[in-house]
């Protein structure tokens, strides 16, 4: 292998990391919900469209940048709270797949109703982060790219912390650990689980701002929910660090394989081989790099 | 479980439910090809034909077995692609070895994306099933072998015939859809009453038991994935060779395996009936909704918004039947006959 070669691998290695990144992202909103209400919630992916949407609208129409990200971050609380009175709290102590069952009904109308709201085109998204690519040691990295891992790891450290040191943060590893034990020292099971889906209604806002500046903001946006559940296999459905962790590996396992192995099979391998992965990797260890050991939930 | 209460219910019901079947049975292969508008065959009961089937396919393992896929339209897939190529590859080979041979290889994909389940339960193996969507359906549009090299991809179905019968014409196909569902429905009844089927119970409701007392679970779970991908590898055929008459990738995408969850889900689980009302709602349901819109808002909305707006209304009531009747169609069904027999 040339020198040259060498650096390409790396710079696809790189690549393939920090768009891992991306899908972590996404991912994390998974984690927040499955790991205080053990519900796997597929309407993340049409959060995530729906919050990108309104604020791509609003920017558009005038609204100063702050001010419509404080506006965008009040509605996908306030879904957070209808979801929870509308949905969940109807359907409590069902079995977890009847949830999921909902949230797929969910995912139907958040996402029917963003493009009734602001129409079915597509909107460009402009953060004002540079996307030029630097140069470090030969490799070419994009700055976009960097920026959106850099706000990821933020956001990480800002929900660590809150879980470790506030007293909701508390109450949420209260209910993640044992719903009845919980309940039974008095924690608000329904007030809880709409501040954890406001919660990942903020999550799918960021992620909603990233992948919409980078693909543009439009209706395939709800479509990485496929992308964030491979990673959120293999990283374990009830860990943020998993969610990191294996959207790293997915995401350099990918563009390795897209670049070297692709050609071989006629290319677009992209569709599945993160399921590939996380298969594999389940075999050998079936709850996942970070999750419980208990999988089953039903 | 419904399963165990239908098999208890007094022999009087059983013969009015016997009796009530054999009226529908009567209806179909006679009354509708009979006076039905061509139209309504083609739009309504070919569609209802071939997603009833995917259902009680997808109802065998999801309902019965407890293992929830969400991969069925590319076994669906796999089905109508295999008696494509069956039936131009080998030629002269009778229809209902081409379709066994599709069913077949339906089975055998089936099989190898179920070997998860050996390890995975509950979400993680919902979630590995999706493998299975998307390596079918990347596999059938880079491999122009599948679809014979078409520039398009896209591939009109065949000529069918059966004993020296063209079966191309409208009532034909329909009379070969309703067939096989009416033959595989009754299998699926028998298979799911078998000592097999109670096995598929156990495993479903307690896995641990269920080794304890003896069950092969591994085996148990993997003919159940094999069966019912034979199943809705049928119903591939039958969506793609009777209903739509082409053959191509983009008709089993992600929604459309979606469509078949939503169908036992919203029919109820584990029963044969709520396929075929879960599916006569998910195809009637766009039908009903456009002709509504239509009427009353006299085409002011455009077709993308009434897309929009049926996409919101099916969410609503996948979400609406959750809460209020878990047990689906089926149930209120059931209720529904109770009620009758007690006014009489």
């Amino acid at each position: 292998m040339s020198h040259d070669d060498f650096l390409f691998l790396i710079e696809v290695a790189t690549g393939g990391l920090l768009s891992g990144v991306m899908y972590a992202l996404v991912a994390i909103g998974f984690v927040l919900i499955y790991k205080t209400s053990g519900v796997l919630n597929f309407a993340q992916g049409s959060m995530v469209l729906f919050a990108a949407l309104t604020f791509v609208s609003l920017v558009e129409r005038g609204v100063p940048f702050v001010l419509a990200l404080i506006v965008t971050a009040a509605v996908m609380t306030a879904l957070g709270f209808a979801i929870e009175r509308a949905v969940l709290r109807p359907l409590a102590n069902r079995s977890p797949m009847t949830l999921f069952m909902a949230t797929l009904g969910l995912s139907y109308i958040i996402e029917g109703a963003a493009q009734i709201i602001w129409g079915t085109g597509v909107h460009r998204l402009d953060l004002g982060i540079s996307n030029a690519p630097f140069e470090v040691a030969g490799v070419f990295i994009s700055t976009f790219d960097l920026v959106a891992a850099a706000i990821a790891g933020v956001m990480v450290a800002v929900l660590t912390a809150f879980f470790r040191w506030t007293r909701t943060g508390l109450a949420f590893r209260a209910v993640a650990d044992d719903q009845f034990a919980a309940l039974a020292v008095g924690l608000r099971l329904d007030r809880i689980w709409a501040t954890v889906w406001a919660a990942a209604g903020i999550v799918a806002l960021v992620a909603g701002l990233l992948w919409g500046a980078r693909l543009g903001v439009q209706f395939s946006l709800s479509l990485i929910v496929l992308k964030a559940l491979p990673v959120l296999v293999l990283g374990g459905f009830d860990s943020v660090l998993g969610a990191i962790v294996a959207g790293l590996l997915i995401g350099a396992t990918e563009k390795l394989a897209e670049v070297y192995l692709g050609p071989f099979v006629g290319g677009g391998i992209e569709g599945w081989f993160a399921y590939a992965v996380a298969l594999v990797v389940l075999l050998v260890r079936p709850s996942g790099l970070f999750g419980q050991k208990i999988v089953e939930r039903f | 479980m419904s399963i165990l209460a239908d098999t208890q219910a007094a022999p009087v019901q059983i013969t009015t439910r016997a009796l009530s079947l054999l009226i529908l049975l009567v209806l179909a292969f006679v009354a509708v090809p009979a006076f039905a508008p061509a139209y309504a065959v083609e739009a309504i009961f070919l569609p209802f034909l071939a997603l009833s089937l995917a259902g009680v396919g997808l109802n065998l393992l999801t309902g019965y077995g407890g293992q929830v896929s969400l991969g069925s339209a590319a076994f669906m897939a796999v089905g109508a692609f295999a008696a494509y190529n069956f039936n131009l590859r080998l030629p002269g080979l009778p229809l209902p070895v081409t379709i066994l041979l599709a069913a077949v290889t339906a089975a055998g994909v089936g099989l190898v994306f179920g070997l998860p389940s050996l390890r995975l339960r509950g979400f993680y193996l919902a979630v590995s099933t999706l493998a299975a969507q998307f390596f079918v359906g990347w596999a059938l549009t880079r491999f122009g072998w599948f679809s014979n090299h078409s520039a398009s991809g896209i591939i009109s179905a065949p000529h069918m015939s059966f004993l020296g019968f063209s079966l191309d014409g409208t009532v034909g196909r329909y009379l070969l859809a309703l067939t096989l569902v009416t033959l595989i429905t009754l299998l699926v009844w028998a298979i799911t009453t078998s000592p097999f089927g109670t096995n598929l119970i156990a495993v479903r409701d307690n896995e641990t038991a269920a080794r304890v007392v003896g069950i092969p679970v591994l085996q148990t779970k993997l003919i159940a994935f094999a069966l019912s991908s034979a199943i809705i590898g049928v119903a591939g055929v039958l969506w793609a060779f009777t209903y739509l008459r082409t053959v191509e990738p983009a008709g089993f995408d992600l929604d459309r395996s979606f469509d078949v969850l939503f169908i036992i889900i919203i029919g109820g689980l584990a029963t044969i009936r709520g396929a075929f009302l879960g599916a006569a709602l998910i195809v009637a349901f766009p039908l009903i909704l456009s002709r509504f819109g239509a009427l009353v808002l006299g085409g002011v909305i455009d077709s993308g918004v009434q897309e929009l707006v049926q996409r919101i209304i099916l969410g609503l009531l996948i979400i609406l039947i959750l809460i209020l009747e878990p047990n689906g169609l089926a149930a209120i069904l059931d209720r529904l006959s109770r009620w009758v027999s007690r006014v009489k």
